[in-house]
């Protein structure tokens, strides 16, 4: 491309502090917040600040927490440079887990080596197929993808806890009046190995390279490609002979399979059993929708959501500390990300600014000097079109 | 056991409770609907009754004005409205995700002055039950209409009130233009902002009733996440409804007998899974969403960004 370098390197470089500044955004409201509440807010962060990162099993922690919202987020890298708005994530995290989990439950005299990566395998395979159904849905019967990834959501509750409490409930806790919705353990030799003595599972190495994959999926294969096409501009895609139906449905069938995958992980590598407390997140603790935020800040970009997850994964596992410290329930995290959230999209106005005046000057400057310009569109999302 | 369920009593409690549950679905989803037909898909409907429903709860509790509590949850919606309203209207953000950003700062904000003000589950007096005069003395469909609060009566004059503002004034023709053709409206001198604002203001408002109605009305407590998703459902019946007052009308009273009739089902020991039951009116909105996206159209402008080409 024949734009000056300059312009390139500084807007480049405020594309990627924006999140940040919208993360320091949130955090100066969510002190605001604080000292309403008559909490000195530096303490309230340090506390954070310490509970995340103070040890080598808050770190392991935070790496934990991270890896769900990294595995989502892929997800939502996949779906929203497709322009599908995949809402459906914790319900596609728990589809995935209940299949999963049914692996581990009936071949229990099978292998480890064998069962893990089957069910880890039908993890995928059921998130696909709970999103697959909402892609189908949009592709051919042009139903809005964000209410029924959102219908979805409130079946797959009511699937998980029908099923915890019903046919899939651990045989020791129907016998008891407790009745906690709980599945059986897992054999021991289908647990994912561990970094002996914090929680860190193997499953965190796993989502860092399905990142570097998705990456390589996203801008390296003609499906990668057709996906991004369809999201930047389906009429012209459909013009130049793809299949826009089959992309959107692909979208969703991959978005809600890295979810499906997060959530049989928090079984084979966290509980080791699956689990709820009867309430719509009591599984996910909204990793469905904390990925989302996750992959937003990380700009929809594979490798940028690794970063952005372990501080999101950071703040929810802080945010516990700072509420035995200074007493500030760890709600406010979820306040602070909705608010980051918030700020993320609404910055985004900037870049699409820039976008229109870049794509100005390369329509201007192949006026003076024909055949320099790729003539590409900006783009819905961040990110450069390469 | 089955049979219990069709004696007189029970129809009659089912369906009482029944229109007394479509109380929310109908402040927050009427207020969407203006929001969804003026253009603005607001996705953060759930934080904004969250909030609405706290407020109104801890101020009836601190001052024992039950109308100084839903006077709150409006102002407080309102302003929750108005944020949304300038990141979608000026800022031009995503509006499904800023949303679920909305949603999220609502869950979590309500969730934290809960925990940090109140500490515990109160209850609180709500509003009392009125019997209108005459109409509740009628035989069944007295008990069933006319011996409810005062919101719920406000829910269901909504209805008709809403379908008159939208087809038939001045604002309302403006509202529809606005989402349709938002250019066109524009270069007749509409403001596409003005019009967008007071819509996406006044859907706030109605979810900030609508968090009320659970907290001083309908269940008189408060609690961490007591919405539980009835904030997208609303949204969701807004398409179900075809983006017409009655039509939400008929999803609302769909999704609140169904759950009335979970309930009862519940009360009288009748053993099937409430959770299968409670998973069908969802069920039934994907179906009606395949089904009425074919032969409704949505607003033209719903989701749309406007930007006055200069």
């Amino acid at each position: 491309m024949s734009k000056p370098s300059h312009e390139k390197w500084y807007a480049k470089l405020i594309d990627v502090a924006l999140p940040v500044f919208a993360t320091l955004a949130a955090l100066v409201v969510g002190a605001v917040m604080l000292l309403l509440l008559n909490v000195n807010p530096i303490e309230a962060y340090a506390a954070l600040w310490e509970g995340a990162f103070g040890s080598q099993n808050a770190l392991a922690e935070t790496l934990v927490k991270a890896t769900p919202l990294l595995l989502v987020g892929l997800g939502i890298c996949i779906s929203f440079r497709g322009d599908v708005i995949n809402i459906g994530g914790e319900g596609q995290m728990i589809v995935g887990a209940i299949i999963g989990t049914q692996v581990g439950l009936r071949m229990v005299d099978s292998p480890g080596w064998l069962v893990v990566p089957l069910a880890l395998l039908a993890g995928f395979a059921g998130g696909a197929l709970w999103g697959g159904i909402p892609g189908f849905l949009k592709a051919y019967f042009n139903v809005n993808e964000i209410l029924s990834t959102v219908m979805m959501n409130a079946i797959a509750v009511q699937l998980m806890t029908f099923l915890l409490r019903g046919p899939m409930i651990d045989p020791a806790q129907a016998e008891l009046a407790s009745k906690i919705p709980q599945t059986a353990r897992l054999m021991e030799n289908f647990r994912l190995p561990r970094w002996i003595p914090t929680r860190l599972h193997l499953g965190a190495l796993i989502a860092v390279v399905l990142a570097v994959l998705v990456y390589i999926l996203l801008w390296r294969t003609t499906w990668g490609y057709r996906i991004r096409s369809v999201g930047q501009n389906p009429d012209a895609s459909a013009y130049a002979g793809i299949k826009v139906k089959n992309y959107i449905v692909l979208a969703l069938v991959l978005s809600g399979a890295f979810a499906g995958l997060a959530g049989v992980m928090q079984v084979y590598g966290v509980n080791y059993r699956m689990i709820t407390d009867g309430s719509g997140s009591g599984f996910t603790g909204r990793a469905g929708f904390n990925g989302i935020v996750a992959a937003l800040f990380g700009q929809l970009h594979p490798l940028g959501t690794i970063p952005a997850s372990i501080l999101f994964g950071a703040l929810l596992v802080g945010a516990n500390k700072m509420q035995r410290v200074v007493q500030v329930p760890s709600a406010l995290v979820i306040a602070l990300n909705g608010l980051v959230v918030v700020f993320v999209v609404s910055s985004e106005i900037w870049r699409r600014k820039r976008q229109r005046r870049r794509l100005a000057a390369e329509m201007a400057l192949q006026k003076g000097a024909p055949g320099e310009s790729d003539g590409s569109e900006a783009a819905h999302y961040g990110g450069e079109v390469d | 056991m089955i049979s219990d369920l069709f004696s007189m009593t029970v129809l009659v409690g089912i369906l009482a409770s029944g229109i007394r549950l479509a109380t929310p679905y109908l402040y927050a989803a009427i207020g969407e609907t203006f929001g969804q037909r003026s253009g603005v898909l607001n996705l953060g409907v759930e934080g904004q009754m969250l909030l609405g429903a706290f407020t109104a709860f801890y101020v009836a509790i601190q001052t024992g004005n039950l109308w100084l509590g839903v006077l709150s949850a409006m102002i407080v919606g309102a302003v929750m409205g108005l944020a949304m309203a300038f990141v979608t209207v000026n800022l031009q953000a995503v509006q499904g995700i800023s949303g679920i950003g909305f949603y999220l700062f609502g869950l979590g904000l309500s969730d934290l002055l809960f925990q940090r003000v109140l500490g515990t589950v109160e209850t609180v007096k709500g509003f009392p039950k009125i019997n209108l005069p005459v109409l509740s003395d009628l035989p069944i469909v007295g008990e069933i209409f006319f011996q409810q609060n005062i919101l719920v009566y406000i829910a269901f004059a909504l209805v008709p009130l809403a379908w008159f503002v939208l087809k038939k004034t001045t604002l309302g023709l403006k509202i529809r233009a606005v989402g349709e053709n938002p250019e066109a409206a524009d270069s007749l001198g509409v403001s596409v902002a003005r019009i967008r604002y007071l819509t996406i203001i006044l859907g706030g408002t109605l979810s900030g009733i609508a968090g009320a109605s659970l907290s001083i009305a309908l269940l008189n407590v408060f609690q961490q996440n007591m919405t539980s998703g009835l904030g997208f459902i609303a949204v969701a019946l807004v398409y179900f409804g075809a983006w017409r007052p009655f039509g939400v009308l008929g999803g609302a009273l769909l999704f609140s007998l169904v759950n009335s009739l979970q309930l009862w089902v519940q009360v009288l020991g009748i053993p099937i899974p409430s959770d299968i039951a409670v998973m069908m009116p969802y069920i039934l909105t994907i179906l009606v969403l395949v089904i009425s996206v074919s032969r409704v159209r949505a607003p033209s402008a719903l989701t749309k960004p406007f930007k006055r080409e200069e």
